[in-house]
């Protein structure tokens, strides 16, 4: 089984760390994992706003970088979910477009091989518990694109439950949306702090010491917001709990 | 649509404002949260809701479809059955043919079932323009006509007020358009709700002309529906000597049989009910019972337009049921009055800048008032992918492109104002697109690390002024990789 990381322009660039400990998890499961420079960006925020053609670069760019692979891995709900639900658009258009099947045929390849993160751990490496160790209080805001669109379910869930040490703490109004939404963040920059704020209040309820997601872009805006508010609470990737054990405690 | 929303500032700036309106948003919160949780309560109770949800909007896609088909056999049907069909392209002909149909009366008044057609193309203005002072008979469309206000909700359209304000409302008002609200009138729901009822007995018994909207209309048998909550709705369909039904084309639905998947989908998602208190039907006119004029106004005001969009037509399988509005995170804070359009929310950000075009700031900003989170579309009784059509319209906004205007294709340019933002898409696409150069700009910024601003200039500072910035870490993780594994892979 060859596997990928698609590590995300996110990732690669501000949070370094989680990639390195979907590497680390990864290959402590037993999984060789590589990672294709030839990767980029999904092509999310340019589709999400508005431009498709400006994504169809990234498309064909996606196929090529992981051509040779049967798994492609990634620790972002968002991105999966770009590559899953829009990627077949973006290939259904260019065809309709008459620009031929060549995008549409990219995009057929791309859907079947990509993974979230804990959908692959889940899915097809089949465990929940990945010998992780966590003493802290933890809550899970599950973002919208893992929960609607990649139904995601409980996954995550499944999995923290397992992590030695950890505490889940239930979050109010957990599926109600942080706010992030890529550029709406700034296009709609009252609208977006305030769903932020609300989502903010909703994690210091529950008192616990971190709050994660499976999507470092939605952690980013409510880490700002939480770190705005003078909020104790450490946004951390879900992927780097699951990577922590205690003879590597996360840090 | 209806001009009066016209000069409404657009979607950002308008929210920017109720967001800072607490009352408002206080009120929000609690009324959509009650309902959503109804709601849900309620569809649960289905075993079949999503074979629900498949079957209406199967029915809605077919009958879309052959359009033109069902529209001739409900006219056939509507005309065999004692009334009159009237075709109206858009809102100045819809109004037209209203007043003039009301002048023929020699009346100078009409009863109103709250109706979101007639809202749509402004119907009571040009009435009131032409000297006949329309009366909303909906508890909330009162409200707000006597508030001199804007609906803000599909369903509940004074949402937006409290009790305490409703109270003042009928203190002040109600004397100025009939019979005053009563001494003392406290801000208890019973005395606002009897208030109300006294006020409107007086116009029931007078009125000689009623008009409507429906829920849907039947073509085999030419059967118009209204389902409601208070009964207003059918006083005004029974009681007055002429009716007049003001409804969009894509409200037709083939066959009685149909009905059955509606009344199930429709109360349940708008009003959390198995079945709503007030379902009635007409059809055409019937001796000595009930109105004995009756006419349809089948209004298109760019639903044909919008049909010729292949992804866009999805809006039109709407049933108005404001199930989108009562989860979208932005509608509880920015409010039903910034979206500038008798339909707001999710299903007015689809619809709207469909129905009107993307011409004006308000109707491009649309598109983008939304997260994209998806509750809109999980929701949706008739599984309209409202997040699809909200890129959809993004794309149309910024790049343009071809679509229907009055029945001709016109090709689109990219909207105004989004220069900038087009050139940024385009850098960074290229730079996407060369991983050399992505590196490079990575490691510049590393290296930069500790120069960066706390607060961002330009469209980024707002994001600056309630979040606080990641900080670029020392290393990416490309080059973490290439320097840990470059070599044995
Ligand atoms: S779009 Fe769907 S959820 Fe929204 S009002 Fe229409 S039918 Fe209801």
């Amino acid at each position: 089984m060859r596997v990928a990381l698609f590590v995300t322009c996110v990732n690669d660039t501000l949070y370094p760390r989680t990639g390195r400990a979907t590497v680390r998890l990864l290959e402590r499961l037993g999984v060789r994992v590589d990672f294709p420079a030839a990767q980029s960006c999904c092509g999310q925020p340019q589709f999400n706003t508005g431009y498709r053609h400006e994504t169809e670069p990234l498309v064909r760019r996606f196929d090529r970088a992981f051509a040779e692979y049967d798994y492609v891995v990634t620790p972002s709900g968002s991105c999966a979910a770009m590559v899953r639900d829009n990627y077949p658009r973006i290939g259904a258009k260019a065809a309709a477009e008459g620009r031929g099947p060549e995008l549409a045929e990219a995009a057929a390849r791309a859907v079947p091989k990509t993974y979230e993160l804990t959908e692959f751990l889940v899915d097809v490496l089949g465990v929940t518990d990945v010998g992780a160790y966590f003493p802290y209080t933890v809550t899970y805001h599950p973002t919208c694109h893992g929960l609607r669109v990649l139904g995601l379910r409980d996954r995550p869930r499944r999995l923290l439950e397992h992590v030695k040490g950890l505490e889940l703490r239930e979050l109010p109004g957990a599926e109600e949306c942080c706010g992030f939404g890529g550029t709406f963040a700034v296009k709609n920059a009252a609208v977006s702090a305030a769903m932020g704020a609300d989502k903010a209040r909703g994690i210091e309820s529950t008192g616990a010491e971190a709050v994660c997601t499976v999507d470092n872009s939605c952690l980013m805006h409510i880490g700002g917001t939480l770190a705005r508010r003078g909020a104790a609470v450490r946004p951390v990737h879900l992927a780097e709990i699951l990577a922590a054990t205690e003879e590597e405690p996360y840090a | 649509m209806s001009g009066t929303y016209l000069g409404m500032p657009a979607f950002p700036r308008a929210a920017r404002d109720a967001v800072r309106d607490t009352t408002l948003r206080g009120n929000l919160r609690h009324a959509t949260h009650t309902i959503r949780d109804k709601r849900a309560r309620a569809v649960a109770e289905l075993a079949d809701w999503q074979e629900l949800r498949a079957a209406g909007k199967a029915i809605k896609d077919r009958t879309l479809r052959h359009l033109d088909h069902y529209l001739v056999r409900l006219e056939e049907a509507v005309t065999a059955a004692g009334g009159t069909v009237h075709w109206a392209a858009d809102a100045a002909e819809a109004n037209a043919i209203v007043t003039y149909l009301v002048k023929a009366t020699g009346e100078s008044e009409v009863v109103k079932v709250k109706s979101m057609a007639t809202q749509e193309i402004g119907l009571n203005e040009a009435l009131e323009a032409e000297g006949i002072r329309a009366y909303e008979t909906d508890l909330a469309e009162l409200i707000v006509q006597l508030g001199e206000d804007r609906p803000s909700h599909i369903l509940v359209p004074a949402i937006h007020r409290n009790r305490a304000e409703i109270r003042d409302i009928f203190d002040q008002e109600m004397g100025r358009w009939g019979r005053p609200a009563p001494e003392g009138l406290s801000d208890s729901p019973a005395e606002l709700a009897e208030a109300a009822r006294l006020h409107l007995r007086e116009k029931f018994l007078r009125a000689k002309v009623g008009i409507s909207g429906a829920n849907f209309m039947v073509a085999e048998t030419g059967t118009l529906v209204v389902v409601e909550s208070e009964g207003n709705g059918r006083m005004c369909l029974t009681l007055p000597e002429t009716l007049i039904s003001v409804v969009g084309i894509e409200k037709v639905v083939p066959t009685w049989q149909d009905l059955e998947v509606f009344l199930q989908l429709l109360p349940r998602s708008s009003t959390a009910e198995r079945m709503n208190p007030y379902t009635s039907t007409w059809t055409g006119t019937t001796d000595s019972d009930g109105p004995q004029n009756f006419h349809l106004v089948l209004l298109d005001n760019g639903r044909t337009d919008t049909l010729a969009d292949e992804v866009g037509r999805q809006a039109l399988r709407c049933i108005r049921c404001s199930a989108c509005l009562n989860v979208c995170p932005v509608y509880e804070r920015a409010g039903g009055h910034a979206y500038g359009s008798v339909y707001p929310g999710p299903i007015g950000a689809i619809l709207s800048p469909q129905l009107r075009g993307t011409a004006s700031e308000i109707d491009a900003s649309l598109p983008y008032a939304s997260s994209l989170c998806g509750a809109c579309y999980e929701v949706c009784p008739v599984a309209i992918d409202i997040p699809e059509v909200l890129v959809h319209l993004r794309e149309r906004v910024v790049q343009g492109g071809e679509v229907t205007r009055n029945g001709v294709k016109v090709t689109l340019r990219p909207a105004k104002g989004h220069a900038a933002e087009r050139a940024a898409m385009r850098a960074a696409r290229w730079a996407l697109d060369h991983p050399g150069a992505l590196r490079a700009g990575q490691r510049l910024a590393s290296r930069t690390r500790r120069l960066h601003p706390k607060r961002l200039p330009g469209p980024g500072r707002a994001w600056t002024d309630t979040r606080t910035l990641p900080e670029v870490p020392e290393e990416s993780f490309r080059d973490w990789w290439q320097r840990t594994r470059g070599g044995d892979r």
